[in-house]
């Protein structure tokens, strides 16, 4: 639990026409290589995705099982599996782990955000004791009681659409980050501007795309002016299309 | 009613036969023993769609197959889903499994399948179906060595199952004249 207090903050948020989650991405150290795999946000298949806060190495073990417990069901069933039922059978294994001996409960929380035909879009979050709970919106990771007190009070249950969602979640974060930390450490790297990368995943009746878009902001007051811009320019055509979507946005 | 099936069962002993029709808002199923049956399962609290349900036995069936106990059934499976509308799919021992607007196993399918799949339109009502149900089955009367004197029929369409009355196929032999020449 004291892992995922200190891990990066992971925020979901459901809208009426999609739901998005937004993660922190915190590998501040200008050494490290980017080429390597380091995702804060997992597809699990093609209408679900999840983000982790806690020990990196279990919550990689989690989703490779989650992974494979939504391919046993489209291999059993040729359709894919429910929302529920998967986060429900990765709680069981969560919980198992707290019960018999020898082991360690899993160290990580889970934001998992999805569409079934069954409830439509739909965002669950999960703990190591392998409880779990739907949400309109959430936070895990560091700060996230302020996240999701500032997040109660400014979603408008019913009335909050993929765009609306999106400018919230940038202003939930923007204003929970530990920023002084965060541009101390960052120093000369990138003087004072701050790079966000957004990934847009969305996945319809024409497949799954994703696309990556990076750009630079001279201060955080810009943050959601800039964000306007990107979003006119670059994700409306995505945004537009009434179908599932998934929004990635990484801030470091 | 979301996911309702009736698979109906059969020993691979050919004798039997088995026919099922596909409308637009509805499924009949037909077979000369009581064997359709209804298998609504809950699985988590959801209700299986015909299409996971008829996958999900095609899994099993192939598993078995396999295996030193193989299943040895051919099936029909009849469903109506809310979003996907009504759904036939066939299914056979070596677990081959299709969906098909008309389908029918067994010796009697060799009699019937043609008259099907001549007189089956996209747009078939249900009356229309019941007319060529009974089409098929005189034939079979009429044609097949077997004697199969009684037809159970079901209908699944957006109310669920129900049970249409019992058909008992008319022969229609009428042995000609020319006939007789031949032999």
């Amino acid at each position: 639990m004291e892992a995922i207090g200190h891990a990066g903050t992971c925020l979901g948020i459901l809208a009426s026409d999609g739901v998005l989650l937004a993660a922190e991405r915190r590998n501040i150290n200008k050494l490290l290589d980017e080429v390597s795999y380091s995702e804060k946000i997992y597809k699990l298949y093609d209408d679900m995705a999840c983000s982790v806060a806690g020990i990196t190495s279990d919550a990689n073990v989690l989703t490779n099982e989650l992974r494979l417990i939504a391919q046993r069901y489209i291999l059993q069933y040729q359709e894919p599996i429910p929302c529920e039922q998967l986060v429900s059978t990765l709680c069981d294994l969560k919980q198992a782990y707290t019960q018999f001996g020898g082991k360690r409960p899993f160290g990580v929380s889970l934001l998992y955000m999805g569409w079934d035909k069954h409830y439509g879009f739909q965002l669950y979050q999960s703990d190591p004791s392998g409880n779990y709970g739907g949400w309109k919106a959430t936070c895990i990771g560091n700060n996230s009681a302020n996240a999701v007190s500032m997040l109660k009070q400014d979603y408008k249950e019913g009335e909050t659409n993929l765009q609306e969602a999106l400018a919230l979640s940038v202003k939930v974060l923007s204003k929970t980050l530990d920023l002084s930390k965060l541009t101390a450490e960052k120093g000369n790297c990138l003087s004072g501007k701050i790079n966000i990368t957004i990934v847009i995943a969305y996945a319809g009746c024409c497949g799954v795309f994703r696309t990556k878009i990076n750009i630079e902001l001279d201060t955080l007051s810009f943050f959601l002016i800039g964000f306007e811009s990107l979003y006119r320019n670059a994700a409306l055509q995505y945004l537009t299309v009434p179908q599932f979507l998934f929004i990635y946005l990484f801030i470091y | 009613m979301h996911g309702t099936f009736v698979p109906i069962l059969k020993r691979l002993l050919v004798m039997e036969c088995l026919i099922g029709i596909q409308g637009k808002d509805f499924v009949l199923l037909a077979s000369d023993t009581a064997s359709c049956r209804s298998i609504v399962s809950m699985k988590q609290g959801y209700e299986l769609s015909p299409h996971a349900a008829a996958n999900f036995t095609r899994k099993n069936l192939a598993d078995y197959l396999r295996s030193r106990t193989p299943y040895m059934v051919n099936l029909l499976l009849a469903g109506y889903d809310k979003i996907e509308g009504p759904e036939l799919y066939f299914m056979d021992y070596l677990a081959s499994m299709n969906k098909c607007p008309f389908a029918a196993h067994g010796y009697g399918s060799f009699f019937t399948l043609s008259i099907l799949d001549r007189y089956y339109t996209e747009n078939i009502t249900q009356d229309e179906a019941l007319g060529l149900l009974n089409k098929c089955l005189n034939e079979i009367a009429t044609r097949f060595i077997v004697n199969l004197p009684a037809f159970k029929v079901r209908l699944i369409n957006k109310d669920g199952i129900q049970d249409l009355p019992t058909i008992k196929p008319q022969s229609n032999t009428v042995i000609s004249g020319e006939f007789f020449c031949f032999i």
